[in-house]
């Protein structure tokens, strides 16, 4: 009887979102009488970082700090129509919204600035500072407060904007079933080290090392944490969670947080993570989004580990020390 | 329902209220006295995230009577700042990332505070103990491990 070491690899191309019927997203912005900017989505921040990333999207389009602008969410009585956060379309779908919307209130927010200057708005620029000013000649300004002031109260205007992003719907080709599910892919590859125990059928995961592929990372704090914690997740489903009974009789049904089995803190495997970056054509500033992707590749690469440790495929999940000792057995022929 | 007048000091402050016979402290504080900071999860005392302390203990406040605490003081996540001041555990979960959804938060929060107020020199293993009762679904633990850690170290520095 002997701990045995396996390792498995995996690889992942995941579509960022769903173009079945469009799969569109709106955003709404404007601004408030002291030049600060509402981003209006019914979009849903699940803890992913949604709010944080389309704050900083909306805040770079406009030109303006990331400390100006507020984001509300989560409401569809109130926000503007979106599909929902899932298929790690937030970034990529609500993103692109967000620049349509925040590039509309933008313009208006120049116009009435450029009323208060009586210079062409095309020669001006936001400088990012909370200013507006015209180019090559930055002693010429005005504040985004005092335009956004002067719009409101003055000239009778409103900063705002509106963006939605939807995709062209795919057609299936009738003769090949061609179509474009999807506008762009995010990549992952993944090798997971385990220890597998042939006397108890237990695996203990020994480490991760992986590297995904998420166009730009937006926020790169939130998107590592994602990762790790994505990952867990995966570990999580390939290893202990099941709302099946871990054993054929129903009263072992996991019921509540004392049997439904997850990994606690004294499980974790140590995970060492590359973020490349490719940028998306049409992702916003390039980022795709990590999303879904980094729960999947855990999944195959613990079942190759343990088929790589111990020679017992396990296909259906979660893979349990019952499992690998009755593969273990059938493979001995006893 | 008959109810019962308690007294109990909440973060330093003497509240009191009516509590149903049969109420638990989880309740008392969301509802009798509106500190919202710990949060309801499986209602079962499995998650952690009710956690609370009870003079000075650490307590999961969905199992626990709120008739039986008058007179005793509790400390929630929503009384660990100083007016504006972060108690450094809530300054090191925001520079270590150790939030993402935050449900958590308040329940590691006090595990972290209650192991802190032991032993100001935790080992790594001693960290991961203190918070085995605490379930988080987004982090993967590490970086509340880790913030944890950091968080000893600046009070450590502080109290030198």
């Amino acid at each position: 009887m002997a701990l045995r070491r396996g390792r498995g690899f995996a690889c992942v191309n995941y579509p960022i979102g769903m173009n079945l019927g469009g799969d569109p997203s709106q955003a709404l912005v404007h601004a408030t009488p002291d030049g600060k900017f509402m981003v209006t989505l019914s979009s849903i921040d699940l803890g992913q970082g949604m709010k944080s990333v389309t704050r900083q999207i909306a805040a770079e389009t406009l030109g303006v700090p990331v400390s100006d602008v507020y984001v509300d969410t989560a409401d569809s009585d109130t926000g503007p129509h979106c599909m929902g956060s899932f298929a790690s379309r937030g970034t990529h779908r609500v993103g692109n919204a967000v620049i349509r919307a925040a590039t509309e209130a933008r313009t208006q927010l120049l116009e009435a600035a450029a009323e208060e200057l009586e210079v062409d708005a095309a020669d001006l620029e936001p400088d990012g500072e909370g200013g507006i000013q015209v180019r090559g000649a930055p002693q010429r300004s005005i504040s985004v407060a005092d335009a956004a002031i002067a719009a409101q109260f003055k000239q009778g205007r409103t900063l705002s904007g509106r963006g939605i992003f939807l995709v062209p719907p795919s057609e299936v080709d009738p003769e090949t079933g061609e179509m474009s599910p999807v506008t762009c892919f995010a990549h992952a590859a993944m090798a997971v080290d385990v220890e597998v125990d042939d006397e108890t059928g237990e695996v203990r995961v020994v480490e991760i090392n992986s590297a995904y592929e998420v166009g730009r990372a937006l926020n790169p704090k939130l998107v590592e944490q994602q990762l790790i914690g994505g990952a867990w997740m995966g570990l999580s489903h390939a290893l202990y969670e099941t709302t099946e009974p871990y054993y054929p009789e129903r009263e072992h049904l996991p019921l509540d947080f004392n049997s439904y089995l997850m990994p606690g803190p004294g499980n974790i495997a140590p995970h060492n993570i590359a973020i490349l970056e490719r940028p998306a054509e049409d992702a916003p500033f390039g980022g795709k989004g990590p999303g879904e992707m980094c729960a999947n590749p855990v999944l195959p690469a613990v079942a190759n580990a343990v088929f790589d440790a111990v020679g017992v495929r396990c296909d259906e999940l979660p893979i349990t020390p019952e499992k690998i000792l009755r593969g273990l057995r059938s493979a001995n022929g006893s | 329902m008959p109810r019962t007048p308690i007294t109990l000091v909440l973060n330093g402050t003497e509240r009191s209220l009516f509590v149903e016979s049969g109420e638990n402290l989880l309740d008392a504080l969301r509802r009798g006295i509106g500190d919202l900071s710990p949060k309801y999860g499986c209602a079962q005392g499995t998650c952690g995230t009710c956690s609370v302390q009870v003079d000075g203990r650490l307590q999961l406040a969905c199992i626990t009577l709120a008739e039986t605490l008058s007179g005793r003081s509790i400390t929630t996540a929503g009384g660990l700042a100083e007016g504006n001041e972060l108690h450094p555990l809530q300054r090191s979960f925001m520079e270590n990332f150790a939030a993402q959804c935050g449900y958590c938060t308040p329940g590691m929060l006090m595990a972290a505070k209650s192991l802190l107020d032991r032993n100001p020199h935790p080992r790594r293993q001693e960290v991961v103990e203190a918070i085995s009762g605490n379930l988080c679904r987004c982090t993967g633990y590490e970086p509340i491990i880790d913030a944890i850690l950091k968080a000893a170290e600046v009070m450590r520095r502080r109290t030198r």
